[in-house]
């Protein structure tokens, strides 16, 4: 456990020190949010039963860009060698590094969503939603990305990056828009959370396993 | 290869010339025998990369390796095939190339998860490593495909509900369903000999620098 938050604190730090990385993900999520009024039309009518599926569209193409922070530089420093090789299992190091990732990313990407969505004229229902679905489904998408990205990593090109997560990404944002559709009719929207949360337990158990193994895999 | 040609030959003159009509389709309900076998196939290739992929990282087999590797791309044409043909029927059936229909959706999704599969595996320089690379994303995929295919299912039938009611295969005739299962042999068959041919040429390619391929190579020049 003492290890798990010491690479959680170790990069934290690393990304407090290098700020502009930090903001750069939010900065794009944020122009692209700008560029869907630009594209369809100021009409407020028009926007407001898209806004839910923009935001969270922009939302994971913003962490399918900095997923690849998660091992990079590790990679390249040889760090990783140092894990693997480490008395402590990978898998709980994989998982720290995930938890680390999605602190720094994930959780100002909600914040920052909850924003625009509020700007974008949700009501208080649907921003509830949002905030929900967000907290349970940004971990997935970190987790999922990371086995991706651990496959990978120092591989030329981040399209291929990008082929591989967006399929994986799919049910996540199938659950997220069917709640978020319910939140706007008035309707429950517990099916749809437990089965995010379902989906998130899954991952949080399976996909360390196999990004460890792609570790392995790549460095042997 | 032969058997495979003849199940096939067969199965589609039945098909085509020897099926009644159907009721209500007339003609067109005649490209099922291509469509159904390959939408079956897209899914049967899949579970044999994932198989293949489970004793790459379990034993490290060398020949599941190629095995997987090699059904990757015929998989991927199984299923495009699928939605090609499912799409040429739904232009004079539904009236459209396209709906967002839960088996369209969950299909169009496989095509992109071997797509991906195929492009990790040729990212990498050294084939094993690809191999087991891509066994991963593989067994990830059959994880996935189960979730995919039931939130597409929900997600589909809460935003319309019922408009397309499929091809109802409890109540197919006999002399249709004949046919049908001659073209799954025939698509079967054609699976396993090009896969053994791809593998064979897989092979010969990585072995290309070792003594038996080039004595093979040069034995079978001096007989030819």
């Amino acid at each position: 456990m003492y290890t798990f938050f010491t690479i959680v604190r170790r990069d934290l730090l690393i990304a407090f020190r290098n700020r502009y990385e930090l903001i750069n993900p939010l900065m794009f999520f944020i122009m692209v949010i700008v560029l869907f009024p630009l594209a369809i039309g100021s009409d407020r009518q028009m926007l407001q039963p898209l806004t839910a599926g923009m935001i969270w569209v922009t939302a994971l193409l913003a962490s399918t860009l900095s997923l690849e922070a998660i091992f990079r530089s590790d990679f390249e420093d040889g760090s990783i060698e140092q894990f693997t090789l480490a008395n402590y299992p990978l898998v709980g190091l994989v998982l720290a590094k995930v938890f680390a990732h999605w602190l720094i990313t994930g959780v100002p990407l909600i914040l920052v969503a909850l924003l625009v969505g509020g700007f974008l004229a949700l009501n208080d229902a649907a921003l509830f939603c949002l905030l929900l679905t967000l907290l349970l489904g940004t971990p997935i998408l970190s987790l999922i990305g990371a086995i991706a990205v651990a496959l990978t990593i120092g591989l030329r090109g981040g399209m291929l990056l990008s082929l591989l997560i967006l399929p994986l990404y799919m049910p996540v944002l199938i659950f997220a828009m069917l709640a978020m559709n319910n939140a706007s009719d008035g309707l429950s929207i517990a099916a749809e959370l437990y089965f995010l949360a379902g989906i998130l337990v899954l991952a949080l158990t399976l996909s360390p396993i196999a990004t460890a193994a792609a570790l392995r895999i790549r460095l042997s | 290869m032969w058997f495979a040609l003849l199940c096939f030959v067969t199965g589609l003159y039945g098909g085509l010339v020897m099926a009644p009509a159907d009721y209500q389709q007339g003609d067109s309900f005649r490209i099922i025998y291509i469509h159904v076998p390959s939408a079956w196939m897209s899914l049967f290739v899949y579970m044999v990369i994932a198989v293949n992929s489970a004793i790459v990282l379990i034993w490290r087999v060398k020949i599941s390796e190629v095995i997987a590797r090699s059904s990757a791309a015929l998989g991927a044409s199984f299923t495009f095939l699928a939605l090609a043909t499912g799409s040429i029927w739904g232009k004079p059936m539904w009236g459209t190339w396209w709906v967002w229909d839960a088996r369209l959706t969950s299909e169009l999704i496989l095509l992109f998860l071997y797509l991906g599969y195929i492009a990790l595996q040729s990212a990498f320089e050294d084939r094993r490593v690809a191999a087991r690379a891509g066994a991963i994303l593989a067994l990830v995929g059959v994880v996935n495909i189960p979730i995919i295919k039931y939130s597409v299912e929900w997600w589909s039938t809460l935003h319309q509900p019922a408009t397309i009611s499929k091809i109802g295969t409890p109540s197919i005739h006999i002399d249709m369903l004949i046919p049908l299962l001659l073209m799954t042999i025939a698509f079967m068959c054609y699976f396993f000999s090009v896969l053994l041919v791809r593998c064979r040429s897989e092979i010969l390619e990585y072995e290309s620098n070792t003594a038996w391929v080039k004595d093979l190579l040069t034995n079978k020049g001096s007989a030819a």
